[in-house]
């Protein structure tokens, strides 16, 4: 039996477009499962989840208005707040399905920037409402995994139309 | 047209102030506001400060209707209606940006940023019967603003803004005073819909009632944070205020810092002076009475018939328009004072993003609200809508009597009146025994 383990014999080492792959599919994964102490756990411990706004798509949230400009004690909170069953907007949860694609990644020093396209669908109380936009996510290697540094979704729609506010975790 | 007569019954001495849920779902009835509200009231357009050079633009719907606002060479600005004077298409078709002359892309017909009719190709193709001179842009009948908020009128013969703002009048100027030099509207907004009748948001942008159990989460989020949120329990004490035209505030203490001018553990030590010198700013120039009001206490203020300033942690200045009885537009604002220091105004962001806006801890639950309500309404069994509370006091924060002074401004424009009262007999009788 071929030993496929890290560091077994027949190990072939992804190559990095591959970890990258299957980070994010992985982080996808995660959202659409719902099971978000584990993805809070893909974050640096300085790490930073940016969402623009609809009609600022550059906007820094320094200095401008965003839709959300988590550090990680309010991302914690983000997640606190949608596993409440006082968070109403997502209690119950939505169903989502997350797509990602064009994958792209840049190596810049010792950070993997990688920029990709998604499409996130959410469906509750009869409703659907598709986010489309692009990530950029900069990944940083923590020991041996990749750990989300930055992530900032921006959103290509002109406004929430469907949706109403950004209550998931894009 | 439908009889809209008993719509609102509205009985202070039974106690009793019902709304019919129609009001909420009906197609004719959102026409007829169309006419008889949205018609006939100033509406808000936009901020000066979002046109800050000359040849700045922007396009933005006003009821329905594709407007645009420009800040001429002459530093004035002005408002036009988005369509070309020719054969109709929109002029302005970016969102925003600057120019010195605006081309219709059809005909290539150009204005300059004044409105006026500046380049027609091959005007020799026309005959006397042509005046270009009155083929200008063509401006809503009135346009007039108060201290950077500029508003506008379908309606030729509606009195003059100042006098239609009545009381909410002091309550901007409770939010302008704040700044030194003028208030601007920070880059970036929410744009969002709302599966829920307009009126709804009305209603929850001016509650005090709900806020303690929908905003659960939020206080939890807060109280990590070290705020003693102990205080939200009696902060919706203060008497709610209905101020004439319909335009109401709801009133409560602040629990939370603000940049101006109430410093708080949260923002950090190094911004303790500079809030230090605002305030002290604030109380030579206006008195300790009036900067305890302007930075102490925070207040949700309806502007009828559809504009919230809600000069709280933040200040945001939210309006929404109807599309469908069922279906409602938002957009959202940042106002902050000019020359705000830059971590001050990081402050003012951070607040803003923890409950308001879509991505906030507390607004996607009002979104979720109002949409259930809406979605209830089709059980159809229950006509009517409760809104009596407080009625038979001095209405507080917490009780509905500013969501009253809407609603009867409303049903008075229904009814084809301009002016009722809408305060509550009780409030009405006490100012008159204390006069």
């Amino acid at each position: 039996m071929p030993d496929v383990r890290p560091g077994g014999k027949d190990h072939i080492a992804p190559t990095l477009r591959e970890a990258v792959e299957d980070f994010l599919y992985q982080e996808a994964a995660l959202l659409d499962q719902w099971r978000l102490d584990e993805w809070l756990a893909l974050f640096t411990a300085d790490g930073r989840y940016v969402v623009p706004t609809t009609d600022l798509p550059e906007g820094d949230p320094k200095k401008e208005l965003v839709f959300i400009d988590d550090d990680m004690a309010r991302l914690r909170a983000r997640v606190e707040r949608l596993k409440s069953r006082h968070g109403h907007r997502e209690y119950p949860w939505s169903r989502t399905r997350r797509f990602i694609t064009n994958i792209r990644i840049k190596l810049e020093g010792h950070d993997v920037l990688v920029t990709s396209s998604f499409l996130v669908y959410r469906f509750r109380m009869e409703d659907s409402s598709p986010y489309v936009g692009w990530y950029e996510h900069r990944l940083k290697q923590v020991d041996t995994e990749l750990k989300i540094h930055k992530k900032r979704a921006v959103l290509d729609m002109e406004a929430l139309r469907e949706h109403g506010a950004v209550s998931i975790i894009l | 047209m439908v009889d809209v007569k008993g719509f609102v019954i509205d009985n202070p001495n039974e106690g009793v102030f019902r709304v019919h849920r129609s009001a909420m779902t009906s197609p004719e009835i959102l026409q007829m506001e169309q006419e008889r509200v949205f018609n006939k009231c100033w509406l808000y357009l936009c901020h000066e400060s979002e046109v800050d050079n000359p040849g700045d633009y922007r396009r933005r719907n006003v009821a329905g209707r594709p407007l645009f606002f420009v800040r001429g060479v002459d530093g004035k600005v002005r408002v036009f209606l988005n369509t070309c004077t020719h054969r109709g298409a929109l002029i302005c078709r970016r969102d925003q940006g600057n120019a010195d002359v605006l081309q219709c892309f059809y005909h290539a017909w150009t204005f300059n940023n004044h409105g006026e009719l500046i380049g027609v190709p091959d005007e020799a193709g026309y005959g006397k019967g042509f005046k270009r001179a009155e083929m200008g842009l063509k401006s809503p009948p009135r346009v007039e603003s108060y201290r950077g908020f500029i508003f506008i009128s379908f309606n030729p013969d509606v009195e003059d803004l100042v006098t239609y703002l009545a009381g909410a009048k002091d309550y901007i100027d409770l939010v302008v005073d704040q700044a030194q030099e003028g208030m601007r509207m920070i880059s970036g907004s929410n744009r969002y819909f709302i599966k829920a009748n307009w009126k709804l948001l009305v209603e929850n942008s001016l509650d005090g009632y709900h806020v303690k159990p929908t905003h659960k989460t939020y206080f939890e989020y807060v109280t990590s944070l070290g705020v003693n949120t102990g205080a939200v329990q009696t902060a919706f004490s203060r008497p709610a205020r209905a101020l004439g035209n319909g335009h109401a505030v709801e009133e409560h203490d602040g629990i939370r810092g603000r940049p101006v001018a109430r410093w708080s553990p949260l923002f950090g030590e190094e911004t303790k002076e500079e809030i230090a010198r605002i305030r002290a700013r604030l109380v030579q120039k206006f008195g300790e009475e009036r900067t305890r009001l302007m930075a102490d206490v925070s207040r949700n203020l309806l502007v009828y018939p559809n504009l919230m300033i809600i000069d709280s942690i933040d200040i945001t200045v939210r309006i929404f328009w109807p599309i469908t009885p069922e279906l409602m537009e938002v957009t959202a604002w940042q106002l902050a004072p000019r020359g705000e220091k830059d971590e001050l105004l990081a402050r003012r962001l951070d607040n803003f993003l923890t409950f308001h806006g879509p991505g906030g801890f507390a607004t996607p639950d009002d979104v979720e609200a109002i949409e259930s309500c809406q979605a209830g309404y089709k059980a159809e069994g229950v006509q009517w809508s409760e809104l009596s509370r407080g009625m038979h006091r001095e209405a507080i924060a917490e009780d509905e009597l500013q969501l009253r002074a809407f609603w009867r401004q409303w049903y008075g424009h229904m009814l084809g009146l301009w002016k009722v009262d809408t305060n509550d007999p009780v409030v009405r009788e006490r100012s008159v025994l204390a006069s």
